[in-house]
């Protein structure tokens, strides 16, 4: 769903603006921030933080994330496709008499249709979170700001990008401002 | 304030120019300020007045500083030791399994020993990263990183018996169920099929959970050497003095491949969370299954001695008994030698893993009183004679008939060391002291190294027709095999602590109380001076 830009807002330099960032001094500030401009109706936005937030998702309005429901359905079809695995083995492939047992026996295959499982659901787990999140994506504007990456160590970032239908940069920068956030600057795109 | 930048007083405690704490106290009841018996007191997770940007400097420091100059003699003692597992190795593939001491009637011995004794020290790890996270244990934020990269560490060492010990290895690829030109498939009814997938399942999900624990900290150990280099392109020291490529550059580029372009973004950490307790939620059952599993080998056949119902609990009960010990083990000599580790692994730690320690060496303990239990019970005489004329029986107390276990000292050193050394955690003194864990666990891994010992060779070495006993003996081609996995486990680790980040840095700084959002710092004005002490320990700062 690709939106129009209503506008493509370019630093005195020339260069296309990508967003604006902002720094807050506490997990408090960022949160109550991130409420505010939740509140204010933005949607093209982020919070930066070196570790998840108590709560942020509220604060930001996040929905719930689809990984648990994938990784159900993927266990449950992992499992399913182990057992199937196992059962042409066993009777259809290569029927092995062994111990007298019947060759269509499910007990024996428990323990097998459980790894499969296993392994589905771990796969769908990381592969599913790199997907949602767009990664590996070894490129971004915000990651050419020093500033930016002490939000590895120790800073707390908003930024709003500029696709956003209510960016602004005045108003933007007022609402940081109001908000608590300080170092407030421009992010080339 | 303080006239020293935070970040100067942490660059001038790594560079031991400054005492690692200067305020630090050892007070008798609270030793280092986190022995709190006051359940309405929370000790401080993270010791020493740390602020967020202290954890990344300690645990960034561990990969950017040189190591302490002990670390490359302990290397080159390790890696020769991994040297040697490697030349016996290939001295038993072009030899024979004829190499080892196992014979008709002792047809699994060191080699099945040392698989379940390493596959069994990983359990630890797993049951930290994974068990303790859904129980909400904050401690393990500090030890879960360095256990997990145990588990993966030992797992390879397991792995390595499986497949050696088939005789010709170059077919152990038919374990796979490949579709190949014989059109031969394995028997999936056979717990020995069980067991490979088990095994296998459980180094891919552990690898995996240990990678994506670690995306985050690789996009901090990325973003430090990306500032260095914005800084001064030209500073820091070079890959080798001739060649022009920064070490900084090597880092920017390896981890930042390695953090997949991570940005620590909220939207990510949303997906992220819950993907880690996905993998948490999976690997809770996937840990208690392996061991269960490994325990089917022996537990699904007739051999008394093996065929007991009691073997999967009772197996996982002793991994996480031998897989704490280890980690014990590794993390009392590393918090010593590295810088401020001390701060991170605190006295509470190692107390609350010996507490875990004395409970799983507690039901390992009932599992063996059970077992004679239910020799006695059951009536059979097989199994009666197993435990007593196998196991039990010493020479000076042999009867009439002069029978007695041959392998009695394994027993005993089993018992010694599983189910009396332990008690010693029972008192206080011993469970707060990291000398007397380290001895603790020390004995455990050797108790329970015996216990597989035990297990397998005492129950096959005398089975059912008196024709067929015989004893086993290791060779010294048994022996440096198994002492060398010992140089692969430690190569490994040495490895893992110098060039990947050793603490769940993120997961940390999580933990720490200027991390709550509900927190809001006090007249300092400066959020990261608040609160990582409680007034009432002692060795906070207040």
């Amino acid at each position: 769903m690709a939106r129009a830009r209503t506008k493509i807002y370019k630093t005195s330099a020339g260069e296309v603006v990508y967003g604006l960032m902002a720094e807050f001094a506490t997990p408090a500030d960022t949160y109550h921030a991130a409420e505010k401009i939740r509140d204010a109706g933005y949607s093209n936005w982020d919070v930066y933080s070196p570790f998840p937030i108590h709560g942020i998702d509220e604060a930001m309005g996040l929905k719930t994330s689809h990984v648990p429901l994938l990784c159900g359905i993927m266990g449950l079809a992992g499992a399913g496709l182990g057992f199937l695995f196992q059962w042409w083995v066993s009777v259809k492939a290569y029927p092995l008499g062994v111990q007298g047992k019947p060759f269509g026996a499910w007990e024996p295959l428990m323990p097998i249709l459980f790894e499969f499982g296993v392994i589905f659901t771990s796969f769908t787990a990381l592969l599913s979170m790199l997907a949602f999140n767009r990664l590996p994506m070894w490129h971004h504007p915000l990651l050419k700001k020093d500033r930016f990456l002490k939000t590895s160590d120790d800073r707390f970032v908003i930024c709003v990008e500029s696709k956003d239908p209510k960016f602004d940069p005045d108003g933007t920068r007022k609402l940081f401002e109001k908000s608590g956030g300080y170092n407030i600057d421009l992010v080339e795109d | 304030m303080s006239a020293i930048h935070p970040d100067e007083l942490t660059t001038g405690r790594l560079a031991g120019l400054l005492p690692t704490d200067p305020k630090r106290t050892t007070d008798p009841v609270t030793i280092d300020g986190t022995i709190v018996d006051d359940p309405s007191v929370r000790p401080p997770l993270v010791l020493g007045n740390r602020s967020i940007g202290d954890v990344t400097n300690i645990v960034c420091g561990y990969v950017e500083n040189k190591p302490g100059s002990w670390w490359l003699p302990v290397f080159g003692v390790v890696t020769q030791l991994a040297g040697v597992a490697t030349l016996m190795i290939l001295y038993l593939a072009i030899t024979g399994v004829g190499v080892w001491g196992l014979n008709n009637q002792v047809d699994w011995a060191f080699d099945i020993t040392n698989f379940v004794f390493w596959i069994g020290i990983g359990h630890a790890g797993t049951l930290i990263s994974a068990i303790l996270c859904l129980l909400k244990q904050k401690w393990r934020t500090s030890i879960n990183r360095a256990a997990e990269a145990m588990t993966i560490f030992a797992v390879v060492c397991a792995a390595t018996y499986p497949g050696i010990h088939v005789g010709r290895m170059w077919m152990a690829w038919m374990m796979f169920p490949i579709p190949n030109a014989n059109a031969i498939w394995p028997n999936f009814r056979s717990p020995l099929l069980w067991d490979l997938f088990a095994v296998s399942t459980y180094g891919t999900v552990s690898l995996l959970f240990w990678y994506m624990g670690m995306i985050p900290d690789f996009a901090s150990l990325r973003d430090r050497a990306c500032l260095r280099l914005n800084r001064n392109p030209n500073g820091g020291p070079t890959v080798l003095p001739f060649v022009k490529l920064r070490v900084d550059t090597l880092r920017a580029f390896i981890y930042g491949l390695l953090a997949m372009g991570w940005r620590f973004s909220s939207r990510h950490w949303h997906h992220y969370e819950k993907a880690y307790l996905m993998l948490a939620g999976i690997s809770t059952p996937l840990v208690l299954s392996v061991h269960s599993i490994v325990s089917f080998d022996f537990a699904t056949s007739v051999l008394p001695g093996w065929h007991a119902t009691i073997f999967p609990p009772y197996f996982v009960a002793g991994a996480i008994f031998g897989g704490f010990a280890m980690v014990l083990l590794l993390m009392i000599p590393a918090r010593e030698l590295y810088p401020n580790m001390k701060d991170l692994i605190t006295i509470r730690h190692l107390e609350n893993m010996s507490k875990i320690i004395l409970v799983t060496g507690s039901m390992v303990g009932f599992a063996y009183a059970m077992e004679f239990f239910i020799a006695w019970y059951s009536g059979s005489q097989y199994e009666a004679d197993v435990f007593v004329y196998n196991r039990l029986m010493p020479p000076f107390l042999a009867g009439e008939d002069g029978r007695y276990a041959p392998y009695w000292w394994a027993y005993w050193s089993m018992i010694f060391c599983n189910v009396v050394s332990p008690q010693l955690f029972w008192f206080k003194a011993c469970r707060t002291s990291a000398f007397w864990i380290f001895i603790v666990s020390f004995l455990v891994t050797i108790g329970m190294w015996f216990e597989r010992f035990v297990i397998i060779v005492t129950s096959l070495h005398q089975a059912f027709v008196p024709g067929e006993w015989g004893m086993f003996f290791p060779t010294p081609v048994d022996i440096l095999t198994f002492a060398g996995t010992f140089g692969i486990f430690l190569t490994l680790f040495l490895l893992f602590l110098r060039f990947l980040p050793a603490f769940a840095m993120s997961e940390i700084k999580n933990v720490l109380p200027s991390a709550s959002p509900h927190h809001h710092p006090d007249d300092h004005g400066h959020a990261d001076d608040h609160g990582r002490g409680t007034s009432t320990t002692g060795g906070g700062h207040h």
